[in-house]
């Protein structure tokens, strides 16, 4: 369960994270070569500010994840935060999201669904522990025959 | 000549990134379980066992030189076609690099994953 709410935090953080530097950037305007000096001022933009935390919890939970679980089951999990960003620039930004996005939203979808329902993590010595289990039912086999 | 400059620079940027994902994944498998770490010892003590490793540095490097071959790629090539085409090639990127120097299981459900997440990306550009 507590695994689950680790891939939770990296789908939800992540996709967020994003939204709102989006949204800060919003308030801050084009930054150029002539005003690039202005980047700074986003560190003083609350949005900006609650986007970083965001990544900041993106980062500690996808360490985490990884402690645990194979970089080719974290990666899809990862990549619902597509499907948040989608959400958010929806409902939150108002953007338009065309047919074709709601379909790759569709396949993301599928994606992630398909990897989390399999193992999370590749087991070390499989095939030695399935000869192991294998002699060891022989084994009892034989002591039943005898 | 332009277009090969670009796609030189999304080429690098992939396996830059692929490289960053895989070091840090290679790094988290040494240190153990985060969560129980912070839980036993504190989030200092996590902090400073996960600085400590050397993989996790590299890590650290491929991404960051990644983040500057995407602000160079986004220089020379519309964001339109740099972003999905990065993320999407780093997926695939990824899942054969953590198969061969991860040496973890990636069966056909985590390919055809991969696959779906791949298109899927390519088509939120649309």
């Amino acid at each position: 369960m507590k695994k689950y709410l680790f891939y939770l935090a990296i789908m939800c953080f992540g996709g967020t994270g994003d939204v709102m530097l989006k949204r800060g950037m919003m308030d801050l305007g084009p930054i150029t070569l002539k005003n690039w000096s202005h980047i700074f001022a986003a560190l003083l933009d609350p949005w900006i500010l609650l986007g970083i935390g965001c990544l900041i919890g993106f980062f500690y939970s996808y360490l985490t994840a990884l402690s645990w679980a194979d970089l080719t089951y974290v990666l899809p999990a990862t990549a619902f935060g597509y499907v948040i960003i989608a959400m958010w620039s929806r409902f939150f930004l108002h953007e338009n999201i065309s047919a074709w996005r709601w379909s790759g939203v569709l396949l993301i979808s599928c994606g992630v669904g398909l990897v989390t329902r399999g193992p999370s993590v590749t087991r070390r010595g499989a095939a030695q522990e399935k000869e192991t289990q294998l002699s060891m039912k022989q084994m009892g086999e034989r002591h039943e025959l005898a | 000549m332009s277009s090969l400059k670009l796609w030189s620079a999304i080429g690098l940027l992939v396996m830059a990134s692929s490289a960053g994902d895989v070091l840090l994944s290679a790094a988290m498998k040494r240190i153990g379980d985060l969560d129980q770490l912070r839980a036993s010892k504190g989030l200092f003590a996590v902090v400073r066992r996960v600085f400590a490793e050397k993989h996790f540095l590299f890590g650290l490097l491929s991404m960051t030189v990644g983040f500057f071959c995407l602000l160079t790629a986004l220089s020379w090539g519309d964001a339109s076609l740099v972003a999905p085409a990065s993320a999407s090639l780093t997926f695939v990127c990824s899942a054969v690099m953590a198969k061969f120097l991860l040496h973890e299981d990636v069966d056909h459900r985590r390919w055809i994953s991969a696959a779906l997440v791949c298109i899927g990306v390519a088509l939120l550009t649309k």
